[in-house]
């Protein structure tokens, strides 16, 4: 039968929801964010977001938490993934408690750290207890910016390293177990056997986990909404402030437009930096 | 491998790793627990004890405070028809990917692809403005329907995944028996899927459950936990503050639980 439109039927759904939910609303957020009410193009919106005292602010802390957050999550996760491949006993247990945070929001992992940080937390009362401080320090407050961006990098790493974590292992698992052997017989040391065999073949996972994180890293939200409130200004916060506060979805608009740029740009720069050569596949 | 000191002592800096790690992961939440167990006097005294005193004031106060209920009821209400619409249009369309060979199917699993490049919780401002025009605003189906544009790209992926690990022979044996396209789909395939089918559906629902931002955006009365909690983060007493969290918390590390088998098939598909 109808065996050649078959496929097409199985997708119509989703290509009508990918249609209606994905391709059109982000061409109706583009021209909300270059149009006025009477259907003009107009810079008036962009003007109004870059002359805004908070932006600079919110543009620099986004792109400083991406920066100490994402490296230190891949270089965990993969140190966490080589553990769990020289695991004997125990893997699967080892594993469940190491991706328990994936099920975790961003909003509870911020509560989460607002239990540690805050004043009357659980660090100033191991600090005092144990003589360190003589009085408990505000560490979530308005002056101490430093210790703000501080706990919800913590935070952040704590919560999403969990996610690069599963990308590298099932990654892992696709590296014949026959090309270690090989260095190994070649009298590679373990380092060299890391760095010679398995991080060149993990590329492609390397690839996607890096462009998943660093994407999530500019809409951090509701981490910095619950450790920070509004004293630390991020990107994702300022469109939140923009359509609820201050009412003007258009200039929402402009800063969604701008995580959405630089979230292509950085899928660019990635999938380029770490292409891997035609014919190099597993 | 040889038991020579340096590689005794590559095997404690291995358990230590471990174990740190696990400590670095559960304590966290231990002290969120912690807290949540204490009475709200407790979480506010100083210096805090660092066990709990299993009191279930907090908790109490939390579920009888004004609007939790209904939260709660509307965070599982917008995860149920996420789930729902996630499955019935993901599975088709990972079922057809893994069965047919056919024009535009490169181009379709790029289009899935793509959306994982896109901040997705910033669709929630173009379809607040759309919304208001088709009567969508403020609904349980509308946030339902972003949460299924964030679920989707997964439930595509992992039904695919599913599906490719199941031979086409064994449909084409229910073919040569008799059955129609639908009847093997149902007596033969579908059996075999289901399991990976539950894990999908609640991957999706663990995905809308946490979403914060849209949520947020798009209701204003149909607070759903997430954005009820978010909304009240700068005047909520903190034993508020940590018994929501718990009840968020609690929900998803089960089912993270239930798909941990799932996690990892998933990804290693993803990645090609």
């Amino acid at each position: 039968m109808q065996t050649r439109a078959l496929p097409y039927l199985l997708l119509l759904p989703s290509v009508i929801l990918l249609g209606v939910l994905f391709l059109y609303p982000f061409v109706l957020v583009a021209w909300q964010a270059i149009s006025d009410d009477a259907g003009q193009l107009t810079s008036a919106h962009f003007s109004e977001m870059l002359g805004h005292w908070k932006f600079n602010t919110a543009f620099k802390n986004t792109l400083y938490l991406t920066l100490a957050v994402v490296p230190i999550q891949m270089v965990l996760a993969l140190y966490m993934a080589s553990l769990v491949t020289g695991m004997k006993r125990g893997r699967d247990a080892f594993l469940y408690i190491w991706t328990i945070p994936l099920g975790i929001s961003d909003l509870a992992a911020g509560i989460i750290w607002l239990s540690i940080f805050e004043q009357s937390g659980f660090l100033n009362s191991f600090l005092v207890t144990f003589g360190i401080n003589e009085q408990p320090e505000t560490f979530l407050g308005y002056q101490n910016k430093g210790t703000i961006f501080l706990a919800i990098a913590l935070a952040e790493i704590w919560r999403a390293t969990a996610i690069v974590l599963v990308i590298l292992v099932a990654g892992m698992g696709l590296i014949p177990k026959e090309y270690q052997e090989a260095a190994e017989v070649f009298g590679a040391s373990r380092w060299q056997r890391f760095t010679k065999v398995t991080l060149p073949l993990l590329k492609p996972s390397l690839q996607t986990a890096l462009i998943l994180r660093v994407i999530l890293a500019f809409e951090v939200f509701a981490v910095v909404a619950a450790l920070g409130g509004t004293n630390l200004p991020i990107l994702m916060g300022e469109v939140y402030q923009w359509q609820f506060v201050l009412r003007d979805p258009n200039v929402a608009a402009a800063f969604a437009l701008v995580i959405l740029g630089i979230s292509i740009l950085c899928t660019l720069v990635i999938m380029w930096f770490l292409r891997t050569p035609k014919g190099a596949t597993i | 491998m040889n038991v020579d000191g340096t590689s005794s002592a590559m095997r404690w800096t291995f358990r230590v790793s471990i174990l740190v790690l696990c400590a670095w992961v559960l304590v966290p939440i231990y002290l969120l627990i912690t807290n949540t167990l204490s009475s709200p006097e407790e979480v506010v005294s100083f210096p805090k004890k660092v066990w709990p005193s299993f009191n279930l004031e907090s908790i109490s106060f939390f579920i009888n405070f004004a609007g939790v209920g209904q939260a709660l009821w509307n965070s599982v209400l917008v995860a149920c028809v996420t789930m729902v619409f996630s499955i019935s249009a993901g599975a088709p369309a990972g079922y057809a990917l893994s069965r047919f060979d056919f024009r535009g199917k490169s181009f379709y699993r790029v289009l899935i692809l793509m959306t994982r490049a896109f901040p997705l919780p910033l669709l929630a401002l173009p379809l607040a403005v759309l919304y208001i025009r088709i009567g969508l605003d403020d609904t349980i189906l509308g946030l339902a329907l972003l949460h299924t544009m964030l679920a989707l790209p997964f439930a595509v992926l992992i039904t695919y995944s599913l599906f490719s690990g199941i031979p086409v022979e064994l449909e084409e044996a229910a073919w040569t028996l008799g059955c129609n396209r639908f009847q093997a789909f149902y007596k033969v395939i579908f059996p075999l899927v289901l399991p990976g089918l539950t894990a999908s559906a609640i991957f999706a629902f663990v995905i809308s459950w946490n979403e914060v931002f849209g949520a947020a955006v798009l209701t204003i009365e149909h607070r759903t936990l997430p954005a009820f909690l978010l909304q009240g983060l700068d005047q909520a007493p903190l034993h508020l503050k940590f018994a929501g969290g718990a009840v968020l918390v609690a929900p998803a590390l089960l089912f993270i639980f239930l798909v941990r088998k799932y996690l990892f098939s998933m990804w290693g598909i993803a990645n090609r």
